[in-house]
């Protein structure tokens, strides 16, 4: 009977530091376990007695990769405390910057982080040498979401001119031609990773749970919308701590959550199983020539939900665009009326939905904070898929069982700096 | 032969590592000068051979200590990467409250699970060679660098403050706009990234070398503002020098 003993510290090409144990002895399953062991930042402990003002870009802080995120649901949350209702012009290039965002870090996860695998390298940069037209193609498709955020946000990199109430400068009219005409080229290098990704040999293992993420009548939802569930239907973003429930494991300096069951999905798959109907067409057909429908039980096809999302990203900005360049963009009176409150913001960020939620005092001062963060949504079906998974491929060398249950935790694209910030294997 | 060049980080947001990756066009040219050996963000394959070793985040917890005195060691150079690194950054803000109520704060009953203690810069622990200042860092300044190491030269980094390069970039000065701003005492770099989009300075690169004595310091003074009192209003990054005052 076979003895295997795992034990990855620190997976690498996820953000942030996570484990991986398993422990197995003549064939039986003693430990299996996705352990988180990032350093806490205390976030929402250090954000009070802030002014309103800063909220966003200290919380922006909480994670370099879904900073406009963040920065987006911060405002988001302190607006709904303030009672501060934001003008059609902003709702607008704030949904651009929250597609860009998406595109962006898909493109990274894809192309970066996810694909060595599949190509059995341990890191994009052997591909320089061997595949140099898809890694120069990646970073163009990446040069063109940072630039887009760049003129939108002032920066793709914790954002600068988003702010309460509108944004501090307005992007350029000239700037967003431009980035229009680059994303209208950018169509054959979509297609070039349509037929990349419909190379790649996805593991075949499903298990089904529960999804969550946003939803809108209005769109495929990113900036705002209600929370859904395949398993409970709809309910306002104001309920999330009855939907989240976090809660604390030994093992891991991140927290915990679930909702009906045991654990629940947030992400791009998640997105795609609740809201595909929404997808523009030309992303609807991408899904289709990579396989992926509804629904879709197989964690590992998360990476191809991104790469379905990048696609609606690049239509969906430029219908926004135009609309932008349709109505034009005027300087707006930000001034707000200070007041107290609590309020509750939620975006779904790359890596799923997140909530902030703040109570403030008369001056504007932060009282309570509360993050809800995508990754740590996960942790927990990380978790079940990896005991689902390891009976199914015990029968393989040792090195391909570390190998697999290592993209299984990629293919969540873990956001451990987030989440606290880790990601480790070990087999002891 | 090429020098072996190794990125680590402790508390941070990635963002500064996440900036190298946005090198995107240059990051090729990096990539063909130099040899990464280690970069847990991007890449599976290690190794501890390396002379050039790229820090970010702060030290929040007893158990960094030891890792990074081990960098220290292995590493010929030693830059630290981004503010969080430098001047200690946003991770400080928690050193304001007392910990254990910090801890209590976001872990409930169950704080004692939860390592922590001051965050402070990697220069708080071991010597550092090279800063990379900013939160994130700017992508020319990173490129300036790592070209001046490759060349074997001390890199350049300004000394003067931000009010320097806003004045250049003809900015209207937030002041004027009813705004506070760090930029009279911040070190230059960044090319006044965030006035020039109308927001004010927050001082992520630290403040310059001699903000008591800098002539910029007048416009603090124009506006009824002493350098203490403008650092206290933007405690986002420079905590950790407040608080060890
Ligand atoms: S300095 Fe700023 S951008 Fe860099 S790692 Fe720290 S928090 Fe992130
Ligand atoms: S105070 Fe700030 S906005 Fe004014 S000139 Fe100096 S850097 Fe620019
Ligand atoms: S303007 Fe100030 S806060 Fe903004 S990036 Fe430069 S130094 Fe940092
Ligand atoms: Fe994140």
């Amino acid at each position: 009977m076979k003895n295997i003993n795992i034990n990855v510290d620190h997976v690498t090409r996820v953000e942030g530091h996570g484990n991986i144990v398993v422990n197995v002895k003549e064939g039986k399953i003693e430990e299996c376990k996705w352990e988180v062991v990032e350093a806490p930042r205390f976030f929402e402990a250090f954000v009070r007695g802030r002014s309103y003002l800063e909220l966003a870009h200290i919380t922006s802080r909480i994670c370099g990769i879904c900073s406009i995120g963040h920065t987006l649901c911060s405002l988001q949350a302190t607006e709904a405390a303030l009672g501060v209702k934001i003008s059609e012009q902003t709702r607008l290039l704030r949904r651009i910057l929250i597609q860009g965002e998406n595109l962006q870090s898909h493109v990274l996860h894809a192309y970066f982080l996810a694909a060595p695998d599949f190509v059995g390298a341990p890191s994009v940069f052997p591909l320089v040498k061997t595949h140099p037209e898809v890694v120069v193609r990646a970073l163009r498709m990446k040069k063109l979401a940072n630039d887009l955020c760049d003129v939108f946000g002032g920066r793709t990199v914790h954002p600068i001119t988003p702010t309460v109430n509108g944004f501090t400068k307005l992007p350029g009219i000239k700037e967003i031609k431009a980035i229009r005409q680059r994303l209208a080229e950018a169509v054959p290098d979509l297609e070039a990773t349509l037929e990349l990704f419909k190379t790649l040999k996805i593991p075949d293992f499903k298990r089904e749970t529960e999804y969550i993420s946003l939803k809108s009548k209005e769109e495929y939802a990113l900036y705002d919308g209600v929370i859904a569930s395949t398993d409970a239907g709809t309910t306002p973003v104001e309920n999330y701590r009855s939907w989240t429930n976090e809660y604390l494991v030994p093992h891991s300096t991140a927290k915990y959550t679930k909702h009906v069951r045991d654990t629940y999905m947030v992400g791009a798959l998640a997105r795609f199983n609740n809201n595909h109907d929404q997808l523009s067409p030309q992303a609807k057909k991408a899904a289709e020539e990579l396989g992926l429908q509804a629904p879709c039980y197989n964690p590992f096809m998360i990476t191809v939900a991104q790469v379905v999302e990048a696609v609606h990203a690049v239509f969906e900005i430029i219908r926004l665009i135009d609309e932008v360049l349709d109505k034009g963009l005027k300087e707006e009176d930000r001034r707000i009326l200070l007041k107290g409150g609590k309020g509750v913001g939620a975006v779904d960020v790359p890596r799923g939905i997140l909530f902030h939620d703040y109570t403030y005092d008369k001056n504007g001062i932060c009282l309570e904070a509360n993050c809800i963060i995508p990754t740590n949504q996960n942790h927990a079906n990380i978790q079940k898929d990896m005991e689902a998974l390891l009976p199914q491929i015990l029968d393989r060398p040792q090195e391909k069982i570390r190998l697999s249950l290592e993209m299984l935790v990629r293919a969540y694209d873990p956001c451990i700096s987030c989440s606290t910030h880790l990601l480790q294997v070990k087999f002891v | 032969m090429k020098p072996k060049i190794a990125f680590f980080d402790f508390a941070s947001c990635e963002g500064c590592q996440l900036q190298v990756v946005n090198l995107e066009a240059e990051m090729l040219d990096v990539v063909g000068a130099v040899d990464i050996v280690q970069f847990r963000e991007a890449m599976t394959e290690k190794s501890d051979d390396y002379a050039i070793a790229f820090v970010e985040g702060s030290i929040t917890r007893e158990k960094d200590i030891p890792r990074l005195k081990k960098i220290r060691e292995q590493a010929a150079i030693l830059v630290a990467l981004g503010a969080c690194a430098t001047i200690g950054g946003v991770n400080c803000l928690k050193n304001f409250q007392p910990l254990d109520e910090v801890r209590k704060y976001v872990y409930g009953d169950k704080a004692d699970w939860y390592e922590t203690f001051p965050a402070r810069p990697i220069d708080a622990v071991v010597p550092v060679d090279y800063y990379i200042h900013g939160c994130p860092i700017h992508k020319d300044e990173l490129l300036k660098v790592v070209k001046s190491l490759l060349l074997g030269k001390k890199p350049e980094i300004p000394t003067y403050p931000i009010c320097v390069e806003c004045k250049r970039a003809g900015n209207v000065c937030v002041f004027e706009l009813g705004s506070t701003c760090l930029g009279p005492v911040t070190r230059a770099g960044c090319g006044a990234w965030c006035p020039t989009h109308r927001d004010n300075c927050a001082g992520c690169r630290g403040l310059v070398p001699d903000p008591n004595t800098n002539a910029e310091k007048e416009v603090l003074k124009k506006y009824g503002l002493t350098v203490d009192q403008a650092v206290g209003q933007f405690r986002i990054f420079l905590g950790y020098a407040e608080v060890a005052k």
